[in-house]
């Protein structure tokens, strides 16, 4: 198989079809913000301890900074620029915004996908599944608290509701 | 600084066998990747000596759990994610549920996998200890065929390793415990998620008659490799629940193990916490 300098990357991103010519090595992270222009996914350690870089690969929760382009190859991914119907807001950017858990902000948009992976396969999570959830998510500001309460008023009737 | 992506190509064989003569034909030249989790971290902070890598991903022949009666066999490219999802893990192989929920946080488990942990030979990494407690054994394949090697004897040195530059893992087996089992794993780190480990111990025992009939402990961390604890092993088979020698037992993990002062911990710390971990097990084992 040869190997070429640059690859024609095609991908599913937020729902659009999208293809780029990239460099096979270069980041999920960079492709998402650089080429396709999508800076709501933030750049934190770039050694996968942050969470800050948080998208949706196929489904799953994923650091972009970890990916390789040519691993991206036919995914679906979803950024934190996905999350809103059109103006909308999701119920859980609604919930951030209302509990106030962003303070400086920079670890919101790697937040809200991680709590969105949660709320895809346990829609009713329980206190300690929201902080298993969030785990990998480091907010220098130390705002966790509101996050969690946030994130603990989608977890559905009869559940955590603080 | 970061690195340079002209200085690296990636290449992704459609099949396990064209992986295979790639490397069969530039033995050493082609270094493996799968997850990413480890190669990634070091790639993005221009410290990845391979140039050049092959993206293992997509060859479904390293993919998939095989479970008879007597074992469980997992492809090398089962993620921690995947583990987690597998009842006969949960059923057989409590502390693999362990280790694969110590292992970095959600996004990590999504990426990583068994055979990367295993082969990027790290001695915190922390599925190796279970896979030791459970006596695991790798499918090792080449151009050349097929070989299996017990787990325990498959770490040489630090990051050396039974492994010829044209062979990937393939498949990791596990014999599934027979009747009444104890099960410890116990990873000591910095916090709960995404931490390396400083002390990581666990334990498997076979109990018949309130005597302990088979054992095996495997340790990450406080060895070149994840090693397992032999003397400590022999010391305790044969014993009963009720008169476990703890105080031997603590002294003889102290010469299975061999730590260093690093970044994370000091040797010294190492030795009291291996120790405390034992006896932990142990006190959990007496009432078991």
């Amino acid at each position: 198989m040869p190997v070429s300098e640059t690859i024609e990357l095609s991908l599913q991103v937020n729902g659009v079809a999208r293809t780029v010519a990239v460099h096979p090595m270069a980041r999920l992270l960079d492709v998402l913000r650089e080429p396709l222009g999508l800076t709501g996914t933030k750049e934190g350690c770039g050694e996968g301890e942050c969470g800050a870089c948080s998208v949706l690969l196929d489904g799953r929760v994923v650091n972009s900074c970890l990916v390789p382009a040519l691993q991206a190859q036919g995914a679906v991914v979803v950024t934190v620029e996905g999350l809103a119907q059109g103006q909308e807001l999701s119920p859980l950017q609604a919930a951030f915004l209302t509990h106030n858990a962003a303070q400086c902000g920079f670890c919101t948009p790697g937040m809200l996908v991680a709590a969105q992976d949660l709320l895809g396969r346990c829609p009713a999570p329980s206190p300690d599944q929201v902080r298993t959830g969030l785990a990998g998510n480091l907010c220098r500001c130390t705002g966790y608290s509101k996050i969690l309460e946030a994130v603990a008023t989608l977890s559905g009737p009869g559940e955590a509701k603080r | 600084m970061r690195a340079n992506l002209t200085d690296y190509t990636i290449q992704a064989p459609a099949t396990l066998a064209e992986a295979l003569a790639i490397l069969a034909a530039e033995p050493g030249v082609w270094t493996p990747i799968a997850g990413g989790t480890d190669l990634m971290v070091l790639f993005n902070a221009g410290r990845l000596p391979a140039r050049r890598l092959l993206d293992l991903s997509r060859l479904s022949e390293l993919r998939g759990v095989e479970e008879d009666p007597a074992r469980l066999s997992l492809g090398a490219l089962t993620t921690y994610t995947e583990l987690l999802e597998q009842r006969s893990v949960h059923t057989c192989f409590p502390n693999l549920v362990k280790s694969a929920r110590a292992t970095g946080a959600k996004a990590i488990q999504n990426r990583g996998t068994l055979g990367g942990n295993i082969v990027n030979a790290s001695p915190a990494a922390d599925t190796p200890p279970a896979l030791l407690a459970y006596g695991a054994e790798l499918e090792l394949v080449s151009v050349r065929g097929a070989r299996w090697v017990p787990y325990a004897s498959f770490h040489r040195d630090y990051k050396k390793m039974d492994l010829a530059p044209d062979e990937l893992v393939a498949r990791v087996r596990l014999p599934k415990p027979r009747g009444t089992g104890f099960h410890f794993y116990r990873k000591v780190g910095t916090r709960q998620a995404q931490a390396i480990a400083k002390v990581c111990l666990a334990a498997y025992a076979r109990i018949e008659d309130r005597v302990v009939t088979e054992f095996r402990v495997g340790l990450g961390s406080v060895a070149p490799v994840p090693a397992r604890a032999h003397r400590t092993e022999t010391l305790l088979v044969g014993c009963r629940l009720g008169a476990l020698p703890v105080a031997a037992a603590r002294q003889a993990i102290q010469e299975d193990i061999a730590p260093i002062d690093d970044i994370r911990a000091s040797a010294h710390f190492r030795r009291v916490v291996t120790g405390n971990v034992l006896e932990q097990m142990l006190m959990e084992l007496a009432k078991a």
